[in-house]
């Protein structure tokens, strides 16, 4: 599903982001991208969005090569990612319901199918009773549901998220992992960066250790071992 | 919050549907989901239905703000309408003189009648003349002693100065047409002079030619003007959508999408600025035609005020909706790139 081969990303400062990265997540996979901050998780989730192109290598995602990719056909690749945000990036100028629907509407979904959709996403994840709602007036595990139930309306078959239990206690976070572990249970590849590493050791996937852009560490986190 | 209610009602539209969501299936599948063609044009449409209405709801939830703006473009555009239909009128009037000028054909004294007779039919046969009427000189000297009052003047002179003259009427109407028709006329040997007074008239037709460039060119600027208006606007709007737009484009939205509510925020208010310029120029119209009349009616005229008219009216509105429209496409294509999300 997500193919590396020797990437490497330096921004415009100078700064080297990755440094001839190569790893590969089959489809239907669970992993975790984990490192300190700066190791270069944002900027791998990026190149595989393509909000930054990679200065050397190849990226390649659901089969198709992300270099040679233009910059028109970038909405249609981001349209079969879903991605769960750190900060949720929800719209707090609409209901929760128009918030979850709008990947659909921008796919080109009926309004009868976006309905459908969307309620089946939110009763997912369990907020089928807040549709009405503002986003602002949820909770934070809330918040992080309502960008999930975002991420997979449109039944994508990759799923990234950064960070999604950053700012939550023990228990959300739990149930934010498990709902990933359900989605991954029908066939949705998971990769998730975060450095929650009590979590990661206890859900026992693989991990992607990054350290200063370097992949330092591939497969299942034991409880011992300890990052470079 | 308008933004509420709109969201509200969507969602009170799809719930009236999706009573018993099909909530069995599960949210996610292995693949994404395919969606036909027709399905696809029904969904386009109705959002851009959605967009449009949406755009709308925005500009009238601020009333103030949005009647201000499209009175901004409606005066900057009311201008230029204006006087090009006053210009029209003037057209228009000396269009009508034109048609209604009389050409003077000054015969030799001494022609004999056979001769004038002669030349009579000959000017009845020329291509471009509607009548002709022969005043001898006699009838001549009568008619100024009738009119001018200085007929003791003429009756001491010992034979009649005034010449014998045919009065013609042409069909023709463009002043190259009347020129040629009276170089023919002057042809004749028993003809002295053709008189046209006509440069006034060219005088005239220069002016308004010059005045049509300078409507022209004051429309073009103004025009403009309302180009940068509108595109400061929507750099405005984009600058308060950002959030939204970066979302967008992180789930996929593709350039075409996210222009679209701004496009149709600009046609907008192009379409308000070309209604408030209408009523401008309505108003000044009615303000003009009673004056237009007194004076008309004190040169003995029916002549009253041509109005924008219906085609005028439409064009103006329809204008000022494309330069909305244009406006808003400059200033997105200009500004929405700025806005990647990162």
């Amino acid at each position: 599903m997500i193919r590396f081969e020797h990437v490497s990303k330096r921004y415009d400062g100078g700064q080297d982001a990755l440094t001839d990265l190569s790893f590969e997540l089959p489809e239907g996979d669970f992993a975790f991208l984990t490192g300190h901050s700066g190791a270069g998780k944002s900027t791998l989730l990026k190149l595989v969005m393509l909000m930054e192109r990679p200065t050397r290598g190849q990226v390649i995602v659901n089969h198709q090569n992300l270099t040679q990719m233009r910059s028109g056909q970038i909405p249609y690749l981001r349209r079969h990612i879903g991605v769960v945000f750190q900060n949720h990036q929800l719209l707090f100028d609409r209901t929760v319901y128009d918030n979850v629907a709008l990947p659909l509407i921008i796919s080109g979904f009926q309004p009868r199918d976006v309905g459908r959709r969307v309620r089946a996403a939110l009763d997912k994840v369990g907020l089928l009773d807040k549709e009405k709602k503002n986003p602002i007036a949820l909770s934070g595990g809330e918040q992080q549901r309502v960008g999930i139930a975002r991420a997979v309306v449109n039944k994508p078959p990759l799923l990234l998220a950064d960070e999604p239990t950053g700012n939550l206690d023990p228990e959300l976070s739990e149930e934010i992992m498990g709902l990933f572990q359900q989605f991954n249970d029908v066939g949705v590849t998971v990769l998730i960066a975060s450095h929650d590493i009590a979590l990661i050791t206890r859900l026992q996937r693989r991990v992607f250790g990054l350290a200063k852009g370097r992949l330092v560490h591939d497969g299942v986190l034991r409880r011992q071992a300890h990052m470079a | 919050m308008s933004s509420a209610k709109r969201s509200s009602r969507a969602s009170s539209r799809t719930s009236v549907q999706e009573r018993n969501p099909a909530v069995s299936t599960s949210a996610t599948g292995a693949s994404a989901a395919k969606i036909g063609w027709r399905d696809r044009l029904g969904a386009y449409k109705s959002h851009h239905r959605l967009t449009a209405e949406d755009a709308l709801s925005r500009l009238t939830s601020s009333p103030v703000q949005t009647v201000l703006t499209s009175l901004m473009i409606g005066i900057a555009l009311a201008l230029p309408a204006i006087l090009f239909t006053l210009l029209s009128n003037v057209q228009l009037l000396s269009g009508a003189w034109e048609s209604q000028s009389r050409l003077s054909v000054f015969l030799n004294p001494q022609a004999s009648s056979a001769a004038i007779n002669r030349l009579r039919q000959d000017i009845e046969q020329l291509p471009g003349v509607s009548a002709i009427e022969f005043i001898s000189a006699a009838q001549a000297l009568q008619e100024f002693e009738d009119y001018s009052g200085f007929g003791e003047l003429l009756s001491s002179l010992d034979e009649n100065p005034l010449p014998p003259t045919f009065l013609v009427e042409p069909v023709v109407s463009t002043p190259d047409e009347l020129e040629s028709l009276v170089s023919a006329l002057s042809e004749d040997p028993i003809v002295d002079l053709v008189q046209l007074d006509m440069e006034w008239l060219k005088r005239l037709q220069g002016i308004a030619l010059l005045a049509e460039r300078f409507v022209v060119t004051l429309g073009c600027i103004l025009g403009i003007g309302v180009l940068l208006v509108i595109g400061n606007i929507i750099r405005l709007a984009i600058e308060n959508r950002k959030d939204e737009i970066i979302v967008q484009k992180l789930v996929g939205a593709t350039d075409a999408f996210v222009r679209r509510p701004f496009l149709y925020t600009g046609t907008w208010y192009g379409l308000g600025g070309g209604v408030m310029a209408l009523l401008l120029v309505l108003i000044t119209q009615l303000l003009l035609s009673g004056p237009v009349d007194e004076l008309a009616t004190a040169y003995g005229s029916t002549y009253s005020l041509e109005g924008i008219g219906f085609d005028g009216g439409c064009n103006l509105v329809i204008a000022s909706a494309v330069l909305g429209w244009l406006g808003a496409w400059l200033a997105v294509g200009r500004h929405l790139s700025d806005i990647e999300p990162s």
